[in-house]
């Protein structure tokens, strides 16, 4: 009979998956219960403490609030970026697509003292702006505009490579202009995976610290980001409210991991029901 | 293919482009600038001495040391996910792919901070740690679960649509023809990915030996001992040695732009055997 | 000689394979033909070990082959999209099975070189042994798979839809060259194909599939003469299908009559094939609707008094002879009517 036979023809199941499993319980898993472990330990009360404390409300007003200001940013610039990356082209623009995914690759710490020296007053473009930017809130929207740059470029590019060029001629030939064929016809194409792209952009600023620490200023209460509160909490030793901070941070991640996950789906869908 | 229909005017073509390189030279270009010249503003003797000093090549020892570790055990994870994954079927398969997309959602200063509640003097193990003589927060060994915990999706993002999109076709072949399992993975997959794989580590090195946030965390910061490059930069710049921090993170600089420019490579040369350049 | 036995697979609420049994003669080359979903690819799959059933056996040569791994089976198979290597030559595609056996049962080098040059030559590719997949063709890589599966020496040989992703001429022609090939070495086959033409010109023997059951088993002539099922009879070549109405052991088909013995009373469906009904001028009992000159044939749609639609095929003399036009009442006869009880469709 066939019972009690391998169920796998290819071989190497067990020990990969075994092995990738284990790996990822012990760097991952296990540590995070930790955390889980120790918020949960702490009593409501001391979560509401923390969490109502002004200097905490203030800095995640700053990282989230500052977050999605620089997301939408990105979604602006980077959708015009991929669109001068796919549909013209000019000298160097092979250069220029390489770059895009300098933040990805640069040292967050290298990145934050260079954002410094440039956006300092005494800098090569602070000295020629109306406000300061540095050691304000508005150098922390700086630093994750730079962070965020890559994340809807690279979404958006392929899908705007896919448009498919008859459906613009197609919406031509029926008397719509540039400026309308874009809005009707590749916009919502590129919708979704712009959408993705500016909550990946958002995803990464939000939790972003050695990019910002150097040009954020770092005043309590004004220019302070969570990473950098929860940092300073430990340093204090105060491990309960570092966790608790941590912890909510967490939630706030996890739920966007989600968002964005079940956008890339309904896109999908979308994308499959269409064509 | 000439598609006259599509052509946007000329001058909202320049306008467009000016915008969107003015926004990059603003946002990138300068930056990358801004390092080099701060580094090298006290010439060029200033800039190899603080290179040459002895806690800085510590860090750069430390930095090497931990990238060393980190990059081939995340490939080795790499790897066996991306087998498991692509070349069976099983249940849970969509959340191990989303656990394995889950450094890049958390902070980098929690993915510190969870081996700082598990290792640290007060945390889970804090005490049995203290007993055996072991450290390992605010020493090496505390650097490097940081650095994996960061860099490890690297590798394995990778390789799995890559692997996925092989299909299982060819691993089917050779096992109709005799080969066993590990003869399989070495004749027939691992050709069939060298590029990707290649492209996934040096990712996977550049994120490791760049990254502040968690280690800055777990290492204590002591100088010489528990210091990273990027760590390193940070000391100097607070301690206003603008030429000596400009003049590591130069490295970092460097570093980055050939990983860059070897990702680019390989992505120019080998379109077909990159997943990243369907999905990314 | 192959058994299969009692074969069922289901992939999860699907049945792929229900209850299946079927002996394969020695070197005999036979075909699993049958739409999508009828199981064919899953009974080839199983048959090399590359799906394992959820019920049945599996017997190669007299010994239970069920639980054997597929690498120890030494069957040769050839995959629909050719899984060639693709960072390998042609060459070490094809000695890829060589290379891996162990110890004493591989040969030397230069030997495996000699066996890969014979089979080269073979299959027509000698002059591109180094050449890589992507430089080849479509036929050129499908006869390179079959090089390579042939190079084990296996005691059987499996092929999945083998022409189904080339051009019409170069399937013609490598059919007519793999009928040659089974010919000379007499090795047994087995081939899954959806394209009936391909099954009945290649196959010794044709194992029908529909809905992971078997339908019939027989040559090529047979099942289209005598199709066992409604099934079979549709699946292989052009039918109108009419209503028919049985009693005391004769149908009434339109206005035909037709004796069927056995068939109980009451509806039944009686099948016509286009070529087999004859047209002439006299009784008319259609009308032409619509005419199509298809080559040599001609194609009528005809509607019967009752407004049942039927198709006709007849040559293009005839037709001209008859000076056919649309519109035209016609008579017609069947040469041949196959009827079926209702509860058998």
């Amino acid at each position: 009979m066939a019972k009690g036979i391998a169920r796998r023809i290819i071989p190497g199941f067990a020990p990969t998956l075994g092995l990738a499993l284990a790996y990822l319980s012990l760097v991952v898993l296990i540590p995070l219960a930790a955390l889980v472990l120790k918020a949960a330990g702490m009593g409501a009360a001391q979560w509401l403490d923390t969490l109502t404390d002004a200097r905490v409300l203030a800095a995640f007003k700053l990282s989230f609030g500052g977050a999605l200001a620089a997301a939408l940013v990105n979604g602006l610039f980077g959708l015009l970026i991929a669109w001068v990356l796919v549909r013209y082209s000019f000298p160097g623009r092979k250069l220029v697509d390489a770059l895009i995914d300098l933040p990805f690759a640069l040292p967050t710490a290298v990145a934050g003292i260079a954002l410094t020296a440039l956006y300092a007053p005494a800098g090569w473009i602070g000295r020629f702006l109306p406000v300061q930017v540095a050691f304000t809130p508005l150098g922390v929207v700086v630093a994750m505009i730079f962070i965020g740059v890559p994340f809807v470029v690279r979404t958006v590019e392929p899908v705007l490579q896919d448009v498919d060029a008859e459906l613009e001629e197609a919406a031509a030939s029926l008397g719509a202009s540039r400026p309308q064929t874009f809005r009707l016809v590749v916009l919502p194409a590129v919708g979704p995976a712009l959408l993705t792209g500016i909550s990946l952009s958002f995803a990464r600023a939000e939790g972003e610290y050695g990019s910002i620490i150097f040009i954020a200023g770092n005043l309590p209460g004004v220019s302070e980001i969570v990473p950098l509160l929860i940092v300073t909490k430990l340093e204090q030793y105060d491990y309960v409210g570092a966790t608790a901070i941590a912890a909510l941070m967490l939630l706030v991640s996890f739920a966007m991991l989600l968002a964005v996950n079940l956008l890339q789906k309904w896109n999908r869908q979308r994308m499959g029901a269409a064509s | 293919m000439n598609r006259a229909a599509l052509k946007d005017p000329a001058w909202v073509r320049w306008s467009l482009t000016a915008l969107a390189l003015t926004f990059l030279l603003a946002f990138l270009a300068l930056p990358l600038a801004a390092v080099l010249t701060e580094a090298l503003r006290k010439g060029v003797g200033a800039y190899a001495a603080s290179l040459g000093g002895e806690d800085t090549l510590a860090a750069i020892r430390l930095t090497l040391i931990v990238a060393a570790i980190a990059v081939p055990l995340n490939l080795i994870f790499g790897l066996c996910a991306s087998w498991a994954i692509a070349k069976f079927d099983f249940a849970g398969k969509a959340w191990l792919v989303s656990l394995i997309d889950l450094p890049f959602s958390v902070s980098p200063v929690i993915s510190g901070l969870i081996y700082v509640l598990l290792f640290g003097a007060q945390g889970l193990f804090g005490e049995a740690l203290r007993d055996h003589g072991v450290r390992i927060v605010f020493a090496v060994p505390g650097i490097v679960l940081a650095t994996i915990f960061v860099t490890f999706p690297f590798v394995a993002r990778e390789l799995i649509p890559l692997m996925e999109q092989q299909g299982r076709d060819e691993e089917e072949a050779a096992l109709t023809l005799g080969a066993g399992g590990l003869r399989t993975f070495l004749s027939v997959t691992l050709p069939n990915v060298k590029w990707g794989l290649l492209y996934g580590v040096l990712l996977c090195n550049a994120r490791a030996m760049g990254e502040f946030g968690a280690v800055s965390v777990v290492s204590g910061h002591i100088r010489g001992l528990t210091n990273t490059m990027p760590l390193h930069v940070e000391i100097l710049y607070n301690e206003y040695d603008f030429v000596g921090a400009f003049a590591v993170a130069s490295l970092l600089a460097v570093l980055a732009l050939v990983t860059l420019g070897a990702k680019s490579a390989l992505e120019w040369w080998h379109r077909d055997e990159l997943a990243a350049a369907a999905r990314h | 000689m192959i058994h299969v036995e009692h074969l069922t697979k289901r992939f999860g609420a699907f049945t792929a394979l229900d209850d299946v049994s079927l002996a394969v003669p020695d070197g005999r080359l036979v075909a699993l033909l049958g739409p999508s979903g009828s199981g064919k690819t899953t009974l080839l799959r199983i048959l090399a070990g590359l799906d394992h059933p959820d019920a049945g056996s599996v017997h190669l040569d007299g010994l239970d082959a069920t639980a054997v791994k597929t690498r120890d089976r030494r069957v040769g198979f050839v995959f629909q999209h050719y899984a060639l290597f693709r960072h390998m030559s042609v060459t070490e595609n094809v000695a890829f099975g060589l290379n891996v056996r162990k110890g004493p049962g591989k040969p030397a080098k230069a030997e495996i070189a000699r066996r890969v040059g014979t089979l080269l030559d073979l299959v027509q590719l000698g002059g591109l042994a180094g050449r890589y997949p992507s430089q080849l063709s479509g036929g050129q890589r499908q006869r390179v798979a079959l090089a390579r599966a042939l190079a084990v020496e296996p005691r059987l040989l499996l092929l999945d839809e083998p022409f189904g992703a080339l051009d019409a001429q170069v399937r013609k022609d490598l059919r007519r060259w793999l009928r040659q090939l089974h010919d000379e070495m007499g090795l047994t086959s087995v081939f899954v194909t959806h394209d009936q033409e391909e099954a009945l010109e290649l196959a010794d023997e044709v194992v029908v599939m529909s809905k992971g059951r078997i339908e019939q088993i027989g040559s090529p002539a047979e099942i289209y003469d005598n199709p066992a099922t409604p099934f079979v009879f549709q699946f292989l070549g052009n039918a109108n299908r009419l209503e028919a109405s049985i009693a005391g052991g004769v149908a009434r088909v339109g206005h035909w009559r037709v004796a069927a013995p056995g068939i109980p009373d009451g509806p039944g469906v009686a099948f016509i094939r286009p070529h087999e009904i004859d047209v002439d001028l006299a009784d008319p009992v259609a009308a032409i609707r619509h005419q199509v000159v298809l080559g040599p044939v001609v194609r009528l749609d005809l509607a019967l008094a009752d407004g049942t639609a039927v198709e006709a095929a007849i040559d293009r003399e005839t037709h001209a002879r008859l000076a056919l036009r649309p519109g035209q009442p016609v008579g017609l006869t069947a040469r041949r009517i196959r009827i079926f009880a209702e509860n058998e469709v």
